[in-house]
């Protein structure tokens, strides 16, 4: 049933930029639209274009914020992506900071 | 004529009025008993086009697309027989399947049992947290009836209340409430401390008005704690079931409140992304069933200033009341309630 979702309406997590809208979700509570716009201006994209495997999966490269492949590679990858994700959103996410306070960095 | 289903899964066929004439008596259902607008006339045709198509699966247009969220999502692997451990499951589900989001949970679905194996949920989320990228929350549900005697402490209302013991059996209510809101937020805090992004309450209301208020009461706490976390109140059903009757949240009674009226109580509380549920008939057909859903998360998702994910599986959100839900079905409900019922995902 997930997979019928995910290809009926879903937006694709981290094929795309779900992952991302989903964040602005969770955390500031901004509503689709909002979320979307908030995060394509981040990206420097087109809203359009936050749902373009093809074009996303070189921005998450560009950015390297971690694709589907995220075992292949150089690629950041789990929490090393998330502290990128945090600086592109300007969020605090919760695992980073619990990284943070369990290396004793500073960020 | 059109091949569609029943709300039990089994196949029928409709002319297109027919198809039509049930997505309006759906809908018309779901105006009176929540008294809320109607679809527009564009919306029903809408309707009528998703359900008509002759494809076994249908989807939004580029550029329609929503969030998912998942209601025990890692526990459908389990289910399956398959012996991963929860850090795989997630890895599959953001890379594999696609997720929006991620939720990690336990099997035993209820915060009273996971209460004595918080450190064992928390070595897994602290895992996760490392190897996925997407946002993690971790659910269960509020499970009122578990602090009922004799699994719990209190006595059980269930059976006070066909004895006539009205007052005895609001106070038990009462009591378990208290309960559930510690363990509620106990587990909660575990789950955040350890790196989740925050919680979903899932199934909430399951036991009635007194579980929703303790849902209530538990997000009130955990805002407080934590400004930042990540709270998703899920329903369990459609309306508000006053089993204690008399219990009031920010001067609202509780007792027979619909989801639009809901999510403005999640909204007070503090909560960030609210499940509207709305309970298939399996007596009534797919398209009366999404004509009724998708009125009700429309009017839902109007009034609600935080996004809203409408719950749409088995036997909620249209789909039919199956352990496997038909994705003809599903793929419609699916487009339906992004494209006419405007919601922020499911």
């Amino acid at each position: 049933m997930a997979l019928a979702h995910m290809h009926a309406s879903g937006m694709g997590g981290i094929r795309t930029a779900g992952d991302l809208v989903a964040r602005m979700q969770l955390s500031k509570k901004m509503r689709l639209n909002e979320a979307k716009e908030y995060v394509a201006g981040k990206l420097k994209v087109s809203v359009e274009d936050l749902v373009d495997e093809v074009i996303m999966n070189e921005v998450r490269q560009d950015l390297d914020i971690s694709t589907v492949y995220a075992g292949m590679g150089e690629m950041s990858r789990g929490i090393e992506s998330k502290f990128r994700i945090a600086k592109l959103l300007d969020l605090e996410i919760n695992s980073v900071q619990r990284f943070l306070r369990k290396t004793n960095w500073q960020y | 004529m059109v091949v569609t289903r029943m709300g039990d899964g089994s196949f029928i066929t409709m002319s297109k009025d027919e198809v039509r004439r049930d997505i309006e008596e759906g809908m018309a259902d779901a105006v009176k008993r929540g008294k809320i607008d109607p679809l527009g006339v564009d919306e029903i045709d809408h309707l009528v086009d998703i359900c008509c198509r002759p494809q076994k699966f249908v989807s939004v247009e580029k550029g329609n697309e929503l969030i998912l969220s998942y209601d025990s999502g890692a526990l459908k692997i389990t289910r399956l027989g398959i012996p991963i451990g929860m850090p795989q499951i997630m890895q599959l589900y953001e890379r594999a399947f696609a997720a929006d989001s991620l939720e990690l949970a336990y099997v035993h679905y209820s915060f009273k049992p996971i209460k004595s194996i918080v450190p064992e949920e928390q070595y897994a989320v602290a895992e996760t947290s490392l190897v996925t990228t997407a946002p993690l929350l971790y659910g269960a549900m509020p499970n009122l009836p578990l602090y009922t005697k004799p699994d719990g402490p209190c006595d059980n209302a269930a059976e006070l209340l066909p004895a006539g013991k009205i007052e005895e059996a609001r106070r038990a209510q009462e009591e378990a409430v208290d309960y559930a809101v510690k363990d509620m937020v106990f587990v909660s805090s575990g789950v955040y401390e350890a790196g989740a992004d925050g919680i979903d309450f899932d199934t909430t209301g399951a036991a009635g008005d007194a579980e929703f208020y303790a849902t209530l009461l538990a997000t009130e706490k955990l805002r407080a704690k934590y400004p930042d976390m990540a709270i998703e109140i899920g329903m369990a059903g459609e309306f508000v079931l006053g089993f204690h009757g008399q219990l009031e949240y920010d001067g609202v009674r509780l007792a027979g409140l619909y989801p639009h009226k809901q999510v403005k109580l999640a909204e007070k509380a503090g909560a960030s992304v609210f499940g509207a549920v709305v309970n298939t008939n399996s007596s009534r057909t797919f398209p009366w069933n999404l004509g009724r859903a998708v009125t009700f998360c429309k009017a839902c998702a109007e009034a609600a200033t935080i996004p809203v994910h409408a719950n749409v599986g088995m036997g909620v959100g249209a789909v039919p009341l199956v352990m496997t839900p038909p994705i003809d079905c599903v793929s419609r409900a699916s487009t339906a309630m992004a494209e006419v019922g405007k919601l922020d995902g499911l």
